[in-house]
């Protein structure tokens, strides 16, 4: 009887593995969703680990709201040619153009909460029963409570009060048609760990997370992207800022923080040091106390 | 830097959504907008202070009941450590969450309410640890500002509780009194209790040691995945994918995959890129055999010297978790790590009253109830007994109607 220890970053990235082997195994169609953020970056570099020199046994599914950083889709694309893997784009605008969504007005208008029907309808038209996201539970207080397994039912929903309960490390992938599981392999890693585990897999991230020139406007005490897809009004001031941002979503709703942090080192120095969770650069998260929870339910991821 | 994930049992009348808050108040790791958002809260203690309780109150139905339904998952870290916390809730309705919980913890810390002593939550809390077997476990004797830090309370108590460990047979018990409220002996050394020589819960926790201590000859690897990328260049690839279970493995291991019981020696061990001469429980490797034989995803290979317990016939430890009763006239699927199987219930030896201790007969289970039984599986199973080797002595049943996990199993003997 000997004693050994697996370092933290070892830990984490072999749990992660596991469970994409578990997705690969319990699974007839599996996909990965891919945002292009740090977070599904992570991912596909746990899926090379846990399946090469074989295929991935799914997909990359993309939902592309229209209102991206331009940045984050050329980095996709390019990724996705040197992986070799299979993509699959849903369009939130098809969703708007065959009226099955309405575009949100007013200033605070965001595609953001749309792409859960381009997200679910694409779900359906492929049949996936089993979508692997990046979420992590120390995001936010809902994400606290769920499962690696996380059952949806026919229409996509998250019931928090009917989990199931997830013993040891064995994960029930049991469904019924219609349902799919979403799966989590990074819920217990944190915002820090996976820029740790960034840095050591030395990965490449799509321009915006590291400082750069930009224009910005300040709504509600937050710095969002100047964009066509951002409905401004003369209140609006537009100002020229050294900025990154910390998530990567709909331009409409992610907004920028004042940085000089241009190296990965730098990077990981701002958040060990920063007052502010990632969220709290959310606009979506603002709404109310349970805005996470709801949307959750609704099928968000 | 290594992780220690443990687990906090009590409701919220002995403070724990207060102590959990406490600890990740008092080491920095509430930022500036999770703050924001507790001021704004309307719950507020009585003398005005942020309630620290709602960090953890995730979900809308709890914070309207003010309890904790669900395993909620907090993370923080420390210079020397990082920290996984369940919190998971106290009252006996929500036993399955704290069996769930608990599983994969090594260390479970065990409020009691310094004004109340010992009482029937203790009782049920402590043998939910010792019966999933949780390494460490810590008694906080939470609200000692309210019986005057008194050494003679802190005592009395913790003479008693060490009656019910010896009884459980908890092995590594530590007591330390604190007050969550006022933050003594959590984070910071307490000022009000120079008779307490110990140290505070977070230097506790910063040092226990929670190395792996798995014999190394318990090798088990259940196989999740082959892969066979079935290209030109390799074509007589066939790598065998899991996660280490127990044990080590070695290249030039003699390993045998059960249940055919064919056996082949390691040729070669990958991680990606890596290739390592030998692993250890806990990662997830890629295993090459010198010879090809049959094996598919629910196998398990182990080491050829150290067999696992090979039956159908189990008698285990079980820990009903859904709000439909047990059925006997019901197969059940049970889930060994990769491998899944049907299975029935062939006979109930025992329930066991949580509260008391005490073993009844019985012929159902209901939701929380906790028992032992024999269970008679389609195929073999090779496991451990959890005692032994909690890694591939656990398990999970699974209703075929609806798909749910209805029982937590935990393997203890052969049955005949």
């Amino acid at each position: 009887m000997s004693k050994y220890n697996l370092d933290y970053l070892d830990e984490l990235e072999a749990e992660a593995i596991h469970i994409l082997r578990e997705v690969a195994g319990q699974f007839e169609k599996p996909a990965l969703l891919f945002s292009g953020g740090k977070d599904s970056i992570t991912l596909v570099r746990l899926a090379e680990k846990a399946f090469r020199p074989g295929k991935f046994p799914f997909p990359l599914v993309h939902i592309d709201t229209g209102h991206n950083f331009q940045e984050t889709i050329d980095y996709r694309d390019k990724m996705v040619a040197r992986i070799g893997e299979k993509l699959i784009v849903g369009h939130v605008q098809e969703s708007i153009d065959q009226g099955k969504v309405v575009e949100q007005k007013g200033k605070n208008a965001s595609r953001n909460a749309l792409q859960t029907v381009t997200l679910l309808d694409t779900i359906a038209l492929h049949g996936f029963d089993a979508c692997i996201g990046g979420a992590r539970r120390d995001e936010e207080k809902a994400r606290a409570k769920e499962r690696i397994f996380s059952v949806r039912d026919e229409f996509g929903q998250w019931d928090p009060k009917r989990q199931r309960p997830e013993l040891w490390n064995i994960y029930n992938g049991k469904i019924h048609k219609g349902e799919n599981v979403r799966v989590f392999p990074i819920s217990n890693w944190t915002e820090l760990d996976v820029w740790n585990y960034i840095r050591r897999e030395n990965i490449e991230l799509p321009s915006i997370y590291f400082a750069h020139n930009r224009d910005v406007i300040t709504r509600n005490g937050q710095l969002m992207a100047a964009s066509p897809f951002l409905n401004m009004d003369d209140d609006d001031i537009v100002s020229h800022k050294k900025v990154r941002f910390r998530t990567v979503g709909d331009m409409s709703c992610t907004a920028a923080v004042e940085s000089d942090a241009d190296q990965i080192d730098d990077i990981i120095n701002e958040i060990s040091a920063s007052k502010i969770s990632e969220r709290g650069a959310r606009m979506d998260d603002k709404v109310s106390e349970a805005a996470m929870e709801d949307r959750k339910k609704g099928g968000y991821f | 830097m290594n992780i220690l994930k443990f687990f906090t049992a009590g409701s919220v009348d002995d403070g724990k959504s207060t102590l959990i808050g406490r600890l990740l108040y008092d080491t920095g790791s509430i930022l500036a907008d999770q703050l924001e958002a507790l001021q704004q809260s309307n719950r507020k203690n009585d003398d005005g202070t942020i309630d620290l309780a709602i960090l953890t109150d995730g979900l809308r139905a709890e914070r309207e009941q003010g309890i904790t339904i669900d395993v909620a998952y907090k993370y923080f870290q420390t210079e020397k450590r990082k920290f996984i916390i369940a919190d998971t809730p106290g009252h006996i309705q929500y036993t399955r969450n704290m069996v769930t919980g608990a599983s994969t913890a090594k260390l479970a810390i065990i409020l009691v309410d310094a004004r109340n002593g010992i009482i029937e939550q203790t009782i049920r809390h402590s043998y939910l640890v010792s019966l999933l077997g949780i390494e460490h476990v810590v008694v906080c004797l939470n609200k000692m500002d309210m019986v005057g830090y008194s050494e003679t309370v802190f005592n009395a108590i913790t003479d008693k509780y060490k009656v019910l460990a010896a009884e459980l047979n908890l092995k590594e018990v530590t007591f330390i009194p604190v007050s969550a409220l006022k933050g003594d002996n959590v984070v910071n050394n307490s000022e009000h209790m120079e008779w307490y020589q110990g140290t505070s819960l977070l230097n506790f926790l910063e040092t226990v040691d929670v190395d792996n201590k798995s014999d190394y000859n318990l090798a088990r690897m259940p196989v999740q995945w082959v892969v066979r990328p079935q290209t030109d260049e390799l074509h007589d690839y066939r790598g065998y994918a899991g996660r280490v279970l127990s044990g080590s493995f070695s290249v030039n291991d003699r390993v045998t995959a059960l249940p055919s019981g064919s056996s082949s020696t390691i040729e070669r061990i990958e991680i990606f890129d890596q290739k390592p001469l030998e692993v250890y429980a806990g990662q997830s490797v890629t295993l090459h055999l010198k010879d090809n034989i049959d094996i598919s995803r629910g196998d398990v290979l182990v080491n050829s010297d150290h067999l696992p317990q090979n039956s159908q016939l189990i008698e285990a430890d079980i820990c009903w978790m859904d709000t439909r009763p047990f059925d006997e006239s019901i197969t059940y699927l049970l889930q060994h790590n990769s491998k899944i199987t049907k299975c029935k219930i062939r006979e109930i030896i025992y329930k066991v009253d949580i509260n008391t201790l005490e073993k009844q007969d019985a012929y159902d289970f209901k939701l929380n109830d906790i028992g032992r039984v024999i269970l008679k599986t389609a195929e073999e199973l090779a496991f451990d007994f959890y005692t032994d080797n909690k890694a591939n002595g656990a398990a999970i049943l699974i209703d075929s109607r609806t798909n749910l996990t209805v029982a937590a199993l935990m393997f203890r003997n052969i049955a005949d």
